[in-house]
């Protein structure tokens, strides 16, 4: 049988939607696949091959012990209500095979719909009708179409009982519209109302390319999902405007108004925009002439506020940030753009930096950013240029709050790098010192974020400080773990390979890259692996003996052949290794992979001579310390293992 | 075309005909339609209540001595309360836009998120902001929460913003343009209003003597907070006389924060002492209705 469920909402936030479906989409409808499907003011679950019946069942039913006598046995029998005839004897036991019947789906779905609606998770509910004890949703609950086959499943939710009639657009379509399963669909075309996202999406993606809007995708996502029946329009505006940085209008138009900015074949922000409407056309241009002025005013604002701003320099502002709390604990940010500048010096940034630093949170203070907080930073860089600061300043400033994301650009110039990292590893460290560690998913100054940011910089750039000179303790064991994350996550590394390296202690970024280059470079060549193994098995051999590596290896004590020949490829390699790249490095470490396997072959390291035994320890500790400076190669899972 | 007044008019009407009180504007300063008694007091307990009402709202930082066509220091809202929210809340609300002779099929309305939160009234709700044309006209909010206690009823409160929406309807890009009446622009009205308050709040506002008066206000609310409890004739309780107190607080915070003389680390402590009092204030109203 085919299953129709459309909950009939009002106006669910678009972001919401997708996880909503998702969980839809797991909902149990006896083996049949749930197809969803939304829109902002409905959420669908479609379905065919349902059965009519759950199937009968046998159940059985363990009944007391033979021994226990026929009286028990009565008892059990009066309590499942059937004669003792009935039972089975099975093995010591008393069984009762018991027949459930199946059920109709229509009443199961009639029981279970209304608490499966209710169980869907969202970011923010609300309740509406009876109080803070009613039911809660991401919306008030105004319809619901229930269907299974030609019935209609009843049922009630929030004082909405389920019924076979759906609504159209809230303006174009009918408010009343009866539906079948099979007529469900085009009913709502009908009535201006297109259930699929992807056809809504497809719609509105072809509309807006041909009207020449710049891709978006989020913003795709976001109108696709606000919208019943999307449809773009292109409007205009004053290329007076344009005089405004691209950067602001561009803000204007995509955060504040959901426009889709549109670009001349130069690549140069055009005096056109593209709005999607949640209707089917706009004959008469009264919604392209209100979007337009309410550009405008914005666009005006916007200009107003730069002119007001250009009052007054970056430079003179300052000591306006005193009174600007950075963090109540931190104190404001006057206190942070003086431990910055100090700090960017300490990092040797020079002269342009420093000045960056000094000017980087004075766009704080100004009405554009107030207004578009967003682009902090931008606008500094923005003004800094305008007010005749150097280019490396204005381009530092501009640039400080990179990289955004992980998979973000890092700043592009060396002055804007350094400022970046002093800034968020003074957030960091002052963060860290009076106690605000994100813990689990709780990460309000965004640390996570400010620390990815620090080793995307520090890596990218192939900036030159070590690790243990910018953090200490808690904030360096934590910029160790993101360190790790990124070269798994972001950059790919396995993480075997990753620890390993790490394990080897952690210098530069930079370092630490090459390392688990060459590493990873190594890693499929024929010797490398076993070799792995064979240290894993000298650590476990040197734990096991509680070595204390104190000796000095005695090259008299050396045994001819086997023990010998492994001494001396391991020095020769050892003072090769010395001044070779971490590649070739890597390789000649692994060409030892024999002379270790014939060692471990032929030699007893437990000698009867404890001399002779110490001395073998004392080389094999030599082999491991010396060749753990790249990689702790014990870290590695060789394929033998479970990873 | 209608002015703005004659819209104003078909407005109430509206809702008169829907059952709503008319009311005239609340005479003491408010930031916002939702700080008048009508609505923060009526919407905590069990009964139902639909209220319409114009309330000119201060916002001393917002002032622009008049220079900006789009901002205010005082502008109008017109403020609905219906409790509970009829089911067909949503369609009321936009055949009211239908009233004042906007033709929906021939324009683009979306209801896009944006819950709203005042921290000084211990107040949320869940709902939308109403957007006519990529225009922001009205603030919808289904109320969870008022002084810190949950309702009973959830309200739907419909905010109109008067100057936006009839600047809209007139097709004028300055609110200073629209016509107030046959003869009358709204700056012939308002605009002298708008530069002396700006003047006053951003330049002259004796910042001193505010802190001083919201001293004293607190003080006299604080004092009737704690006669409650042992006042033997609990409806004689001047209640609504006691939130007027919370009120004038509310105002000097604001004109405080545009005279730049309250600190980011200040701020939030202000807005503790003002909301603590504005929930005392909801639970005493809310135990006097009980």
């Amino acid at each position: 049988m085919n299953f129709l469920l459309e909950i009939g909402t009002e106006e669910i936030p678009h972001w919401m939607i997708p996880g909503a479906l998702k969980q839809l989409a797991s909902m149990n409808l006896f083996g049949a696949t749930p197809q969803v499907d939304a829109t902002p003011r409905r959420l669908v679950v479609r379905a065919s091959g349902l059965p009519e019946r759950t199937p009968d069942e046998e159940q059985i039913i363990k009944g007391p012990p033979i021994s226990a006598g026929d009286k028990a046995a009565g008892g059990f029998a009066k309590k499942q209500g059937v004669e003792l005839s009935a039972m089975n004897k099975v093995g010591d036991y008393y069984e009762l095979r018991k027949l459930v019947p199946g059920r109709a789906v229509r009443d199961i779905l009639g029981e279970t719909l209304a608490p499966t609606i209710l169980g869907i998770q969202w970011p923010k509910t609300m309740y509406w009708v009876g109080g803070k004890t009613g039911p809660r949703f991401i919306r008030p609950i105004r319809w619901i179409v229930a269907l299974l086959g030609d019935d209609m499943i009843p049922f009630e939710l929030a004082g909405v009982k389920s019924g076979s009639v759906t609504r159209g657009h809230r303006k174009l379509g009918a408010s009343s519209i009866p539906v079948t399963f099979a007529t469900y669909e085009s009913e709502l075309r009908k009535n201006f109302v297109i259930l699929s996202a992807d056809e809504r999406r497809q719609k509105l993606v072809a509309e807006i390319s041909a009207l020449g809007a710049k891709p978006d995708a989020d913003l795709v996502e976001t109108l696709t999902f606000i919208t019943e029946y999307p449809t773009a329009i292109r409007g205009d505006f004053d290329s007076a405007y344009l005089e405004l940085p691209a950067e602001v209008l561009t803000t204007v138009m995509r955060h504040h108004q959901k426009y889709f900015s549109v670009e001349s074949a130069a690549g140069k922000l055009a005096p056109h925009f593209v709005a999607v409407m949640n209707t089917s056309g706009d004959p008469e241009g009264l919604v392209k002439r209100g979007n337009e002025r309410v550009l405008k005013a914005r666009f005006n604002d916007a200009r107003f506020f730069w002119d007001v701003d250009q009052q007054k320099n970056l430079a003179d502002r300052v000591e306006d940030l005193a009174k600007v709390t950075f963090q109540a604990k931190l104190g404001s940010y006057l206190e942070k753009t003086n431990r910055v500048v100090a700090l960017v010096e300490e990092l040797g940034g020079n002269a342009h930096a420093q000045r960056a630093a000094l000017l980087a949170k004075c766009d704080l203070t100004t009405e554009m950013v107030k207004e578009f907080t967003d682009l902090q930073g931008v606008v500094g860089g923005l003004y800094a240029r305008h007010q005749g600061e150097h280019e490396a300043v204005a381009k530092a400033i501009y640039d400080h709050y990179l990289p955004l994301s992980m998979e973000g650009e890092i700043p592009s110039t060396h002055e804007g790098r350094i400022l970046a990292l002093a800034d968020k590893l003074d957030t960091l460290r002052g963060c860290f010192a009076v106690g605000l560690v994100p813990t689990g998913s709780k990460d309000p100054f965004a640390l996570r974020r400010a620390a990815q940011g620090v080793v995307k910089i520090l890596v990218e750039s192939k900036l030159d400080y070590k690790l243990d000179d910018l953090a200490k303790g808690e904030l360096r064991e934590f910029l160790l773990d993101r360190i790790k994350y990124y070269f798994r996550e972001i950059r790919g590394f396995k993480y075997d390979e990753v620890n390993a390296v790490m394990a080897s202690g952690c210098g530069t970024l930079a370092d630490v890259e090459a390392r688990l280059t060459a590493l990873a470079g190594v890693r499929p060549t024929q010797d490398f692996e076993p070799l792995a193994a064979s240290f894993k098995r000298i650590q476990n051999i040197l734990k096991q003996a509680a070595f204390d590596p104190t000796v000095v290896l005695d090259p008299q004590l050396l045994e001819a052949g086997a023990e010998r020949d492994l001494y001396t490829d391991f020095v020769r390699v050892r003072d090769m290794a010395k001044k070779e790249t971490y590649p070739n490095a890597l390789e000649h470490i692994a060409s030892l992979r024999p002379r270790v396997d014939t060692f471990f072959d032929k030699v007893l390291v437990n000698a009867k001579d404890d001399n002779v035994r110490i001395n073998r320890l004392t080389l094999l500790q030599n082999l491991l310390t010396e060749f753990s400076t790249i990689a702790d190669f014990s870290e590695i899972v060789t394929s033998g293992e479970k990873s | 075309m209608d002015s703005f007044q004659q819209t104003l008019f078909k407005l109430k009407r509206y809702w008169d005909e829907r059952g709503a009180i008319i009311q005239e504007p609340y005479d003491v300063e408010v930031g916002a339609g939702t700080m008048c008694p009508e609505t923060f007091l009526r919407v905590l307990g069990p009964k139902p209540y639909r209220v319409a009402y114009v309330q000119p709202s201060r916002r001393p930082a917002d002032g622009r001595y008049g220079e900006n066509p789009n901002r205010l220091y005082k502008h109008q809202q017109l403020q609905v309360i219906l409790k509970p929210s009829p089911d067909d809340i949503l369609d009321q609300y936009l055949g009211s836009l239908e009233a004042i002779g906007i033709d929906l099929s021939k324009h683009d309305i979306k209801f896009e998120e944006d819950n709203w939160e005042s921290p000084t009234l211990g107040a949320w709700g869940i709902g939308w902001q109403v957007m006519l044309d990529g225009l922001e006209i009205t603030q919808f909010t289904y109320f969870q929460q008022c002084g810190g206690i949950d309702l009973d009823l959830v309200p739907a409160e419909i905010t109109y913003g008067l100057e936006r929406l009839v600047a809209f309807l007139q097709g004028v890009e300055s609110v200073y343009d629209i016509e107030w009446t046959k003869g009358v622009k709204y700056a012939d009205v308002r605009l002298a209003d708008e530069l002396q308050f700006s003047v006053y709040n951003f330049e002259m506002a004796n910042v001193e003597r505010l802190w001083k008066l919201l001293g004293e206000y607190e003080a006299e609310c604080k004092e009737l907070l704690a006669k409650y409890q042992d006042y033997p004739e609990k409806q004689r309780f001047p209640v609504l006389a006691t939130y007027d107190q919370v009120l004038k607080c509310s105002h000097l915070f604001n004109l405080l924060d545009a005279r730049g003389a309250i600190s980011v680390t200040e701020r939030v402590g202000v807005i503790k002492r003002v909301r603590d009092l504005a929930v005392g204030t909801a639970k005493m109203w809310a135990d006097q209705q009980a």
